[in-house]
């Protein structure tokens, strides 16, 4: 095994505030197992941080099983680095190659201040599903099961929207920092089950208006966030949302 | 409902501004290239004259219809100019590592990342055209005969401009612009309207080429075939 193990250099973008001066700092990491996630290899370096008495790298994470959408950073220019479909906790050291240097930079984006190294606050989001990316619910009675009836070719649309989890890499990749496909996943999935459509309208209208109070980006139709996605959310979902929007200029509901 | 101010500047509105003028700006653009066309008959510029005496009929109608086309054109740009502005202040710190494509299914291109180079480029030389072709028209002298009424003769103001090496480059190069421009323009726009299935999807975008590059094409062969053909 130990033949297997790689050298990496780090460069890491290193902010100690939001209201701080930030710089890339140079890292060497020997004895890197290729089998461990990049996260896990964060964890060794700062172990090692620790150990010297320096701050550690500050980066999110949670699940660590790619479906929580709580970590995410910008690798080598890259969203989530450059394989696709894929959270940087389940992007493995053997993607990269023995010496290789690694630039690694929050996620950058006015809506998405940095709070500390790789860590960005990402409360913007919070506030586009707050506005309207919900379905109200009448307290009343159970209902039936499958009274109901939603089609199957539906369903499946709707859980591909659906699959968002929200950890802002699109907007990380587009060139506009745009929220339209986060945005646009959670318009185009309520808006197609029955139980979303009674307030079809009035969410597209708020959610987009949330989107740009925020100061996001507008969508330049580019499709890097589709690449970058790491549920490889379609673009459709965008063009559904102005569907919505356009509906929702001209109807109350 | 949403108030009309409100719709034109969010994101999704500001877009389906942006995509009806495109749009209606590639129609007349294709009536363009096809009035054009005439240029390409060689009998000395008559059919050209003849075409161009179509216009000279309509009266002050052709006024309507320029201030109309004007007024799309500058929608397009102020439009066009305030959303860039505002992606660019999207994103105050640019990233280290400049962001290439992850590939698959983006559509990040050459055209698609200037879409405001292209089209400023394209403003100028706007500018340029209009002052050459249609201002400078007016004080055409030489003159032609056409069914035994005198009009002014605009293939000799073309085919002079067009001997010149120089205003063949500057044609040739503006219409690149205009072909990048249009490459991702025309899918977009349809996209930004949500004209658009996953089925369609590919076809559109692969159709947005077809229109580049025919109109490209029909407009760049004008200045080339008039100083190399005559």
């Amino acid at each position: 095994m130990a033949d297997d193990m790689m050298t990496i250099h780090l460069k890491v973008w290193r902010q100690a505030g939001p209201d701080k001066q930030g710089r890339f700092e140079n890292y060497t990491v020997e004895k890197v197992n290729p089998h461990m996630s990049f996260l896990e290899m964060l964890d060794v370096v700062n172990e090692t941080l620790i150990h010297d008495g320096e701050e550690p790298i500050e980066f999110d994470s949670d699940c660590r099983e790619g479906i929580c959408g709580t970590c995410g950073f910008v690798i080598n220019g890259q969203a989530h680095g450059e394989e696709r479909g894929t959270t940087v906790c389940q992007l493995h050291m053997r993607s990269f190659s023995d010496g290789e240097t690694i630039v690694v930079e929050p996620w950058r984006a006015r809506a998405f201040p940095v709070i500390k190294d790789l860590v960005v606050d990402r409360d913007s989001f919070d506030r586009i599903i707050a506005a309207g990316g919900y379905v109200s619910v009448g307290t009343g009675p159970k209902p039936d099961a499958n009274s109901v009836k939603i089609g199957k070719d539906v369903s499946d649309k709707a859980f591909d929207a659906a699959a968002c989890i929200g950890c802002g890499a699109c907007v990380a990749a587009c060139p506009n920092a745009s929220a339209a496909l986060f945005t646009g996943a959670k318009v185009s999935q309520l808006a197609m089950l029955p139980q979303g459509k009674p307030e079809r309208g009035r969410r597209a209208r708020r959610m987009v208006h949330q989107m740009q109070e925020e100061g996001f980006g507008n969508c330049s139709n580019i499709g890097e966030c589709e690449a970058a996605c790491p549920k490889e959310i379609s673009i459709q979902n965008i063009a559904k949302m102005k569907r919505e929007y356009l509906r929702a200029i001209f109807t109350d509901s | 409902m949403i108030p009309l101010k409100r719709a034109l500047s969010s994101p999704t509105g500001r877009k389906f501004v942006m995509s009806i003028s495109g749009i209606a700006l590639v129609l007349f653009v294709i009536v363009h290239l096809l009035g054009n066309l005439t240029l390409y008959v060689p009998d000395g510029g008559e059919t050209f004259n003849r075409y161009a005496a179509g216009f000279e009929a309509m009266g002050p109608f052709l006024y309507v219809i320029e201030l109309g086309l004007l007024a799309v054109i500058v929608i397009h740009m102020t439009w066009g100019i305030a959303t860039a502005l505002k992606n660019r202040k999207a994103r105050p710190e640019k990233y280290a590592e400049s962001v290439d494509s992850k590939g698959g299914p983006s559509n990040l291109s050459l055209a698609s990342k200037n879409m405001i180079v292209t089209g400023v480029a394209l403003g100028i030389f706007l500018v340029v055209h209009i002052w050459h072709f249609r201002i400078r028209k007016v004080y055409v002298a030489e003159t032609t005969e056409i069914d035994g009424n005198e009009h002014a003769d605009l293939y000799a103001l073309v085919h002079a401009a067009f001997s010149d090496p120089l205003w063949v480059a500057f044609y040739v190069g503006a219409m690149l612009f205009f072909g990048f421009h249009l490459r991702h323009g025309f899918w977009s726009a349809l996209q930004s309207l949500g004209a658009m299935k996953p089925e369609w999807s590919k076809g559109i975008y692969a159709l947005g080429f077809f229109v580049a590059l025919v109109l490209t094409v029909g407009f760049m062969g004008i200045p080339l075939y008039i100083y190399f053909v005559g």
